[in-house]
């Protein structure tokens, strides 16, 4: 029953050893050739392959043929030929976004906010997660829990409406506030060096919460037995913290700062677009907005692809890049 | 008197022990504590305060007297929320793009998951690295919309339904739980018992699969309640859109809304305009608000075993 092919990938669930049956014939499944696997395995689950090819038909319709269609980057595309008919360009539309003086404007946007998001986003659940771990359970942690977890459950639309209705100049509390402080009414998002903090901490605000409860079941995990010790070799609370808690969450927080990393250049659309106005686009004019605005309402389709293909691929290198530090930091990857 | 004395030493050593916690630690406590009392505040203080601008009448709103406390209480706004055709119609849309969406995305996932938990499934990882190969680099907004548009989906509600209708995330929690939590003793038995593996799927496996399908279904009923971006791009018919982007239309863009309008008429719609939005946002907020206590569970749930499978 059991296959003894090593896992190329280190999938999740590939390491799981009760479910494994302990016997393993393993100088037999070894001369077993792919190929005969390949036919018991159908004779086995032939039920289960027609029932995966629907899904394996949708990832191959909606993710793996918009990633050929990315050929129109190199292409002046024609609608009426088609993405396989139209002309050959080259690298004519990278040329030409690379000397657009606007392309720099759009990097520069894009990765400050990234910059930005990731440096205010990824510290503050860890904190938070550490604060909440140092209370007793009760219901003053159970009512902090609740309510800083509910933000991620609003949608984007209402986050930047109530950010809008908050910050209002003319009736918004936030200005009310400040008029008691004789600072006069602010158009904070009028003014576009407000964007990016408006930006970085409506997101704080809406999922430090969730990403807290990770580093919450990961605190709960560490052996009680540690902290006794601890407390018994007179360690204080900042240094139980520093040198149980933290070490204890560091797996955790290096996946978890991965895949921000990986999402960087991702970077929301939704919430950009909806914050944007005229007079703030100088500095919320970010990648995912700029080929929205090409592709979609000028149409220019080869152009606005070959944005986006920058755009993946700056991301996919990011994601490596870091990946690749923190396994040789840590020894810990996505891939281990 | 000797019970109450033989108790004594017995109450106080808790006590005893707590009041040996140094000085330096119960300090950090308090911060700690206060840190916290701050965040909750942070965290509450937006949401109370719209809340009780909705509840407040418009002219308190207007000039700004609201806080955190309804002002010259009145429904006012809910009223004109709840008939507005536009809004009830974008309710209505979002409802059928939820359940549809759900039902259709659950049945998919699993439809992947389960095959690939079987570990004599063959081709289980090229397949697996192949959808986690979709999170890391994806084929873009235009040469998707191509692709929608290709097959013909553009500016119907199928737009909305298909082509994000499998999350790689939800794949890898519905594959974990199948391979983890459900016995191998089991499938062998229902082998020995001449099911299919279709059959073991639906009788065996799937009524022991709840908690995963309450997971699944709460995720994927979630993200098509909230999202926008699918509805901005792929739809231009006003009849189909979901309240998301009715909302937006109200909310951010401030358009007015269709149908012809005396003065007077426009005159009391301006007026109610500012408190209209504090009410919208609540009532788009409510179904999952409702739904929080199941979903705050069962999220945490669903986070654990990415977490851990990371």
């Amino acid at each position: 029953m059991s296959t003894t092919t090593p896992h190329p990938v280190r999938s999740p669930s590939a390491n799981e050893g009760p479910a494994r049956p302990p016997r393993r014939p393993a100088a037999a499944a070894r001369r077993r050739s792919r190929w005969s696997e390949a036919k018991k395995s159908w004779r086995l689950h032939w039920q289960l392959y027609l029932l995966a090819s629907v899904p394996i038909a949708y990832f191959i319709i909606f993710k793996y043929i918009p990633m050929a269609f990315n050929v129109i980057a190199f292409k002046d595309y024609s609608p009426v030929l088609g993405p396989w008919a139209s002309d050959w360009v080259g690298l004519q539309n990278f040329e030409r976004l690379f000397s657009n003086p606007v392309f720099v404007d759009l990097l520069k946007n894009t990765l400050i906010l990234a910059f930005y998001l990731v440096l205010a986003s990824f510290p503050i659940p860890i904190l938070l997660a550490l604060a909440l771990n140092e209370i007793r359970n009760g219901w003053f942690k159970r009512t902090v829990q609740m309510v800083t977890y509910a933000p991620y459950f609003i949608s984007t639309v209402v986050v930047v409406s109530m950010t809008i209705l908050v910050l209002s100049p003319r009736i918004g509390i936030v200005n009310e506030g400040l008029k008691l402080f004789g600072i006069g009414p602010i158009d904070f998002l009028g003014e576009q060096d407000f964007f990016r903090h408006i930006y970085v901490w409506t997101d704080v605000w809406q999922t430090a919460g969730y990403g807290a409860v990770i580093y919450l079941a990961a605190l709960a995990g560490i052996d009680p037995a540690l902290h006794e010790a601890a407390k018994i070799d007179g360690a204080t609370r900042l240094q139980r913290i520093r040198y149980v808690d933290l070490p204890g969450i560091m797996p955790t927080a290096v996946i978890m700062l991965i895949l921000a990393v990986g999402n960087m250049m991702a970077i929301g659309f939704e919430k950009a677009y909806l914050l944007q106005n005229n007079l703030n686009l100088a500095q919320s004019e970010i990648i995912p907005t700029y080929v929205y605005k090409t592709g979609l309402i000028n149409a220019d389709f080869s152009m606005a692809s070959a944005v986006g293909l920058f755009n993946s691929v700056v991301n996919l290198c990011l994601l490596l890049v870091v990946n690749f530090a923190a396994k040789r930091i840590t020894g810990r990857g996505l891939w281990r | 008197m000797t019970t109450t004395l033989a108790s004594k030493p017995r109450r106080t050593r808790p006590a005893a022990a707590k009041v040996r916690e140094p000085l330096g630690d119960r300090m950090v406590l308090i911060v700690v504590k206060l840190m916290l009392a701050v965040t909750l505040a942070l965290v509450l203080l937006p949401l109370i305060y719209i809340v009780a601008s909705s509840l407040s009448s418009p002219a308190a709103v207007n000039s700004g007297r609201v806080r955190f406390w309804p002002v010259e209480f009145s429904l006012e706004a809910y009223q004109s929320v709840l008939s507005n055709s536009e809004i009830l119609q974008g309710y209505y849309n979002s409802l059928i793009y939820a359940v549809a969406g759900t039902l259709i995305s659950v049945t998919l996932t699993v439809a992947i998951a389960y095959p690939l938990s079987r570990k004599t499934f063959f081709g289980r990882n090229v397949l697996m690295t192949l959808l986690i190969f979709t999170m890391l680099f994806s084929g873009g907004l235009i040469p998707t919309y191509m692709v929608v548009q290709d097959i013909g989906l553009l500016d119907t509600r199928w737009a909305l339904l298909l082509p994000n209708a499998i999350g790689v995330w939800q794949v890898i929690i519905a594959r974990t739980f199948f391979a983890n939590s459900i016995p191998e003793e089991l499938y062998e038995a229902s082998m020995l018992d001449g099911a299919s593996g279709l059959r073991t799927l639906w009788s065996v496996v799937l009524p022991l699969s709840k908690p995963l399908l309450a997971v699944l279904a709460l995720m994927y009923t979630v993200f098509q309640w909230n999202t926008y971006f699918d509805a901005l791009v792929y739809l231009k018919d006003p009849d189909l859109f979901p309240l998301q982007i009715v909302l937006r239309n109200i909310l951010i863009l401030n358009t007015p809304r269709t149908g012809a309008v005396d003065l007077a008429q426009q005159m009391h719609q301006i007026q109610l305009a500012n408190v209209l939005r504090y009410a919208l946002i609540v009532v788009s907020s409510l179904p999952v608000l409702i739904m929080y206590p199941f979903i705050a569970r069962h999220f945490t749930k669903g986070a654990m075993v990415g977490a851990v499978k990371g």
